[in-house]
């Protein structure tokens, strides 16, 4: 009895595969890695920014991933006047909507919100970036194949090539790029972790104060429960 | 006992004075001894016992946390220079831009989950042990009030970060409303303050989050408290200590809450925060189910989520209104599922009068009880599994999940109602004169 009650406990937990499979690669792990994630910034200020916005950031937060208030200045600083700044855009809503049929995303927390039982938001940002492919039948001239008919056109095509879906949805390189396919793939990995730290900045911070703040109740454990044993010698 | 309590007398100290000047005034040394240094507690509290103590940390987790986001938190529906709801983007700068902002939110979250995770081991505590039977039916009847406000609190405050889910659950919840006869369609409107969920949803929301409904919730645990130590708590073997007192009037087998069972949840409460610190530290999502991944999305009236789900603590009871699937005498099924959620919740109240059984404990009811428990905690937690899937949801991909759903829920009620008639007809083991170990 209990052990088949048991087995119907932990049912659930073999039971996740549900409805069409959406299969996503891995985002390489990049957080805490500098170079990567400047390097994700300086793609998301040339490649992104032109149309989403990160709006609940400021510029001088980037501080974190090692630029100085001078570098952020100097490079970064395309939309805003001062490193206080939100990271906004110019292009009006409205606007957006009639040129994409739907306003594009902030980015701001796009890595959080991407997460589904399929993979982690990073996870699916990675793949999308590089799931792009030719489709004539498109107004933009481009599909995907994690966000179909996606109404955002493949921004990164210079450096990728252009992909197309071959008849076993396969895809192929057709016409090469500016970087070489593992260089792309490094290149949308930076991205993703930058996106990722956007998401959360205060994603590493939390973890090392974890370890820390464990480390103490440990220790706050032991002298309670000594302190327990030590009271209740005397109840019988 | 407060009428026996002598006043405190000074020792001559400053701070003896001081006690001495207060005591006189305010019956201090009375509360302190009633509720404290003599409140006698049997002595064989198990692991299960951990949990009231701790429900109350979280309470004062909440509102403290609570108190912190309020400063900083705007409860305003309209769009900011950015496109985005003031609301949403207020909650984010409380992540960003708050000094130390990101703890006090993550706290606050995980703590909400952390609540309905001690409140429900709580509960079932009482169950195991019987102690919600005479005489402790109002300590019971106080919990099953503070458990609603829970809800209450939960709900209101789950609107206030106007994400996608915040957003939509809301609707769906409101609209259930609808559904009740002649009255629903203005009901839903009334609740609302609009056509829709909006601004007006919003503000109202907050006010009963922060003040209307921590009022009554703080009201009802001084109660519960207040019940509790008029009767003196149960015990893992359900007999009653007052029963074999000393020559003082001290039950033989109690021990005085302070020292004994401060020190002893001070351990336990270590132990709930190593637990709560890795959550809030390296998983304060808790893989979607503490914050929905389609909350970092700010709400959109236009886009409807194509699956929405309440957080996982109210899935059991959204199962339960899920389970009606058919009218009944010319009313929508949308009403009888609500009907089904919220009995789902008030049958537990009438638990001390549905409840025959000759023994109190678990440790000495028959197999009858034990199975019946069994099974429906088995249920509740597959019709909490069930409650977070879209209807179409099968195990395994074979065995679909809504009439699964359906013979639960069926079960659950069934439990509670004909439990006078076999709890009576269970064979219970003689109970114990005194507490075992």
């Amino acid at each position: 009895m209990k052990k088949l009650l048991f087995a119907l406990l932990l049912a659930p937990l073999f039971a996740w595969a549900n409805g069409p499979e959406l299969h996503l690669d891995k985002a390489p792990d990049k957080s805490g890695d500098m170079a990567a994630l400047q390097n994700g910034a300086k793609y998301f200020v040339n490649y992104c920014l032109g149309c989403h916005s990160a709006s609940y950031m400021r510029y001088n937060r980037l501080k974190d991933i090692g630029l100085s208030e001078e570098q952020i200045k100097d490079n970064l600083l395309f939309t805003a006047e001062k490193t206080g700044e939100l990271i906004r855009i110019g292009m009006q809503r409205e606007d957006a909507k009639v040129w994409f049929g739907a306003a594009p995303p902030d980015l701001t927390l796009i890595a959080r919100s991407r997460a589904s039982e399929f993979g982690t938001g990073p996870d699916w940002l990675y793949t999308y970036l590089r799931g792009f492919y030719r489709d004539a039948e498109r107004p933009s001239g481009w599909n995907n194949t994690v966000f179909a008919n996606v109404g955002m056109p493949h921004v990164l095509w210079e450096l990728q090539g252009e992909q197309v879906m071959g008849e076993n949805h396969e895809l192929t390189l057709a016409k090469p790029g500016k970087l070489k396919p593992e260089e792309y793939d490094a290149a949308v990995a930076d991205l993703v972790a930058f996106l990722k730290y956007m998401g959360e900045p205060v994603s590493e911070l939390r973890k090392t104060l974890g370890w820390i703040v464990l480390a103490a109740l440990a220790a706050l454990f032991v002298l309670t429960y000594a302190l327990k044993r030590e009271y209740w010698k005397d109840v019988h | 006992m407060a009428s026996t309590a002598e006043k405190y007398k000074s020792d001559g100290s400053l701070a003896g004075n001081a006690l001495e000047w207060v005591d006189a005034r305010f019956p201090a040394m009375a509360l302190y001894k009633e509720h404290l240094s003599e409140y006698y507690a049997p002595k064989n509290f198990n692991f299960w016992y951990f949990f009231g103590s701790l429900a109350l940390l979280v309470l004062v987790n909440q509102i403290v946390t609570g108190i912190f986001l309020v400063m900083h938190y705007k409860p305003d529906a309209a769009l900011n220079a950015s496109g985005v709801p003031v609301a949403f983007a207020s909650v984010e700068y409380i992540m960003r831009d708050v000094p130390l902002g990101w703890i006090i939110r993550y706290m606050h979250s995980t703590g909400a989950s952390a609540f309905f995770v001690v409140v429900y081991l709580h509960m079932f505590r009482g169950m195991l042990y019987g102690s919600y039977r005479k005489p402790r039916e109002l300590i019971w009847l106080f919990g099953i009030g503070i458990f609603l406000c829970l809800m209450a609190e939960a709900f209101f405050g789950y609107l206030l970060p106007w994400g996608q889910m915040s957003f939509w659950g809301a609707q769906v919840i409101v609209n259930l409303f609808s559904a009740i006869p002649i009255v629903g369609p203005d009901l839903s409107v009334f609740i609302r303050g609009d056509f829709v969920v909006s601004d007006a949803t919003l503000n109202r929301f907050f006010s009963f989050h922060v003040i209307a409904i921590p009022l009554v919730l703080l009201g009802l645990v001084a109660a519960h408290l207040i019940a509790l130590h008029e009767v003196g708590s149960n015990n893992p073997d359900g007999v009653e200590i007052k029963k074999h007192k000393n020559e003082k009037g001290i039950p033989l087998d109690g021990i005085p809450f302070h020292p004994y069972y401060t020190v002893k949840d001070m351990v336990g409460v270590v132990v709930f925060l190593m637990v709560f610190t890795v959550v809030i530290c390296f998983m304060p999502e808790f893989g979607g189910y503490f914050l929905e991944w389609n909350n970092f999305i700010p709400a959109d009236p236009l886009k409807t989520p194509p699956h929405i789900a309440p957080v996982w603590y109210f899935t059991p009871f959204y199962s339960l209104l899920r389970a009606v699937t058919y009218p009944f005498l010319g009313i929508d099924a949308k009403f009888w599922g609500v009907v089904a959620m919220g009995g789902g919740v008030v049958i537990m109240a009438f638990l001390p009068w549905l409840d025959r059984s000759a023994a109190k404990s678990i440790r000495y009811r028959g197999k009858i009880y034990k199975t019946m428990l069994a099974i429906w905690v088995v249920g509740f937690m597959l019709l909490g599994f069930l409650g977070t899937k879209p209807p179409s949801y099968a195990f395994f991909g074979v065995i679909p999940g809504a009439p699964v759903a359906q013979i639960l829920s069926v079960y659950y009620f069934l439990y509670f109602i004909t439990m006078p008639w076999w709890s009576k007809a269970d064979k219970c083991k003689p109970e114990p004169e005194r507490v075992t170990g």
